[in-house]
């Protein structure tokens, strides 16, 4: 079994966000960039199932601006075999949404031909939560979207939900799977990996050469921050609570 | 001359430097030289790494280590496993086959999470391993190299009770045996980090007493020697994780290749190493400085007094740029120190200033984070006062600040 995982740059969880003063983006000037947190447990799902010997092969794809390489050789060290970079100078966290990035991956598949493909269940600065699904409709594949566990022997996957995990069956290969939290625990890159890495290959070509449309549809109007929380008020009992619920908030 | 500097005022504001150039295409000037703090790929994936690797494995357990006043064995364990314990061995060995850099970068990196794991790390790196490969027999290396990167701590011997500074003045003897196969050594030695965790002991002795310090010889002892007795541990101010121990040897008998490059050398050997040791040591001294800025950095926009965060006192908002300045003029001298090693160029002025000048900032940076905390910064619930009592060793071990600044003085005397 061949793997194709997908990795994206996005601003390094810890990074406290600040909007740029025009308003119309994240100021991402000297900020941190790292492996979007999902994307992490999809290669490391997919290093595992190599040195389980159930694939052959674990191919990385990622498409974003130059530096986006840095991510692609990171996830090399955690033991992919090799890259793919498709370089655009779009916002990856706004202006190429999950549509374009869906088509785009569509094609890579094609090219390659990998039987499973891994991607985090969303991004942390898009938040969309739908490339993984969109590139299976795209592909015309099975989709185990929130995956907590995936068995390529029996075919199922424990999938995570607001209520419960639920097991459901995939019928074939190829299928698109994305990871969520509890899927797995990534490694670090060991320093002897990291060396290793700097001879695997990657491919790089730019984004708008493989002939997909990539014109999204949507235009972002404004980003701002979300008001600031206000202090809460303290009741003096069941009753005030009941009180402040039905006439001020309005939810009873 | 002028037209030059006239055409480069009418440039417009907005374009960026780079891109504006009165040069020639073919000035030699043309060729871009990188900043000192303008890391290669593989050294900033080290210190990526090594900062995830320290939040996670390392930072929930500092407070334990500290109270306890030892190291978490699998913390240990994960050292090794993760490679950072033979940064520089090569890759034949079992190590990450890397540079000197890198090895600053991490030791910088842990110590900004635990300082004492970082001095671990490293002696380890910059005195045993270094050591080893700059004048190990090809026999020794291929004997201790492989462990040292993979499971095997090592300590750096050789402070005694009479001899810190006066390191020369060493008493411990390694008494040839009448055919030369063989060395007794006895005495003792103090002051030794790691002794508990060491698997293996970089020892000075002095082989030819009547010969003074050039009777000095350094030898790689196996932990296990009979005769080797590691003492109680040194109750510290702070690096209390990291064992600090006496040594004694009675009639410790290792064989003749227990040598380390020439017999009557170990005094020269010692200098050198502790030069560039000298730089590891400021790597910790930033890392300190580091962790304790922004450790506090949040603090002080959520401590609110008098209406607003306390970082919007100017007074506070100057404090804090004193020292922030002093971190980077600290960050840039150990970089550009440890770049001018690699680069095969003279450097133990510059690796005696950056320990002089890092111990002294980390003090202060330490000092006044424990203040901008207020009550609570003196308090255990804080890790500031952690870095506060760790960061005081860092004037003294590997070269007091006093040896420091006599160091420079020779050297600026010389040019002079």
């Amino acid at each position: 079994m061949r793997v194709l995982v997908g990795v994206k740059r996005v601003v390094d969880y810890a990074v406290k966000v600040r909007v740029a003063a025009d308003k119309k983006a994240v100021d991402l000037a000297n900020v941190k960039m790292s492996m979007n947190p999902f994307c992490e447990i999809a290669v490391e799902e997919a290093v595992r199932l190599k040195e389980a010997k159930k694939a052959t092969e674990v191919i990385v794809v990622s498409i974003g601006p130059k530096a986006a390489a840095e991510t692609i050789r990171t996830a090399l060290a955690m033991g992919c075999d090799r890259g793919i970079h498709l370089t655009t100078d779009s916002r990856t966290d706004q202006e190429l949404g999950p549509n374009s990035v869906a088509k785009l991956l569509a094609k890579i598949v094609e090219e390659e031909s990998p039987d499973a493909i891994i991607l985090g269940k969303q991004s942390i600065d898009g938040d969309f939560g739908c490339t993984g699904a969109m590139l299976a409709e795209h592909l015309k594949v099975p989709q185990c979207t929130f995956a907590a566990s995936i068995d390529f022997d029996a075919k199922t996957v424990e999938r995570e939900t607001d209520t419960g995990t639920e097991v459901v069956s995939f019928p074939s290969l190829p299928a698109v799977f994305t990871a969520d939290l509890r899927l797995n625990e990534p490694r670090y890159a060991t320093l002897p990996n990291i060396m290793k890495a700097k001879k695997k290959k990657i491919d790089t070509k730019a984004a708008d050469s493989l002939g997909v449309e990539l014109n999204e549809g949507n235009t972002v109007l404004e980003v701002f921050e979300p008001p600031p929380r206000e202090a809460g008020i303290f009741v003096d009992d069941v009753d005030g609570l009941v009180d402040k619920l039905k006439n001020e908030a309005g939810v009873l | 001359m002028l037209s030059r500097f006239a055409s480069r005022l009418s440039r417009p504001a907005s374009a960026s430097l780079k891109g504006f150039s009165a040069l020639a295409e073919d000035s030699p000037f043309m060729e871009l030289r990188p900043a000192v703090t303008m890391y290669s790929e593989e050294e900033t994936a080290v210190r990526d790494m090594v900062k995830t690797w320290a939040q996670q494995e390392l930072a929930p357990h500092v407070r334990e280590m500290d109270r306890e006043g030892a190291m978490r064995p699998d913390i240990l364990k994960s050292l090794f496993d993760n490679g950072l314990m033979g940064m520089e061995i090569p890759e034949k060995y079992g190590g990450s086959e890397m540079n000197f850099t890198s090895a600053v970068i991490a030791v910088e990196e842990i110590a900004a999470v635990d300082p004492s794991f970082a001095i671990l790390v490293d002696i380890q790196n910059t005195l045993t391993n270094n050591a080893l490969r700059f004048w190990g027999s090809e026999e020794l290396q291929e004997k201790w190299l492989p462990r040292l990167a993979t499971d095997t701590a090592s300590s750096f011997c050789l402070s005694e009770a009479g001899s810190g500074t006066d390191a020369f003045a060493m008493k411990t003897t390694a008494i040839p045996s009448p055919d030369g196969s063989y060395y007794t050594l006895n005495g003792s030695k103090l002051w030794i980090s790691n002794s508990k965790e060491a698997g293996v002991f970089l020892v000075f002795a002095n082989a030819a007493p009547e010969k003074g310090y050039k009777g000095i010889t350094a030898f790689v002892i196996d932990a296990e020697t009979e005769g080797i007795t590691v003492g109680k541990k040194e109750r510290k101010l702070g690096l209390k994780a990291s064992s600090t121990c006496a040594l004694s040897f009675e009639d410790v008998k290792v064989d003749a290749s227990c040598v380390l490059g020439e017999v009557g050398m170990g005094y020269k050997y010692a200098i050198e190493i502790l030069n560039e040791g000298r730089i590891g040591i400021a790597g910790q001294q930033l890392g300190i400085a580091k962790g304790a800025f922004n450790a506090t950095m949040p603090y002080l926009r959520e401590r609110k007094q008098f209406g607003t965060s306390i970082g919007d006192f100017q007074g506070m908002q100057h404090q804090v740029a004193q020292l922030a300045t002093e971190i980077h003029a600290v960050e840039v001298m150990t970089y550009n120190a440890a770049r001018m090693k690699e680069n095969g160029l003279p450097f133990v002025k510059e690796a005696s200033m950056c320990k002089l000048y890092s111990s002294q900032v980390a003090e202060r940076v330490a000092s006044k984070c424990i203040e901008w905390y207020g009550g609570v910064g003196f308090t255990e619930d804080i890790i500031v006062e952690k870095f506060y009592r760790d960061c005081k060793v860092g004037s003294i071990y590997e070269g007091t600040s006093n040896i420091q600044l006599q160091t420079i003085a020779k050297i600026i005397a010389n040019e002079w």
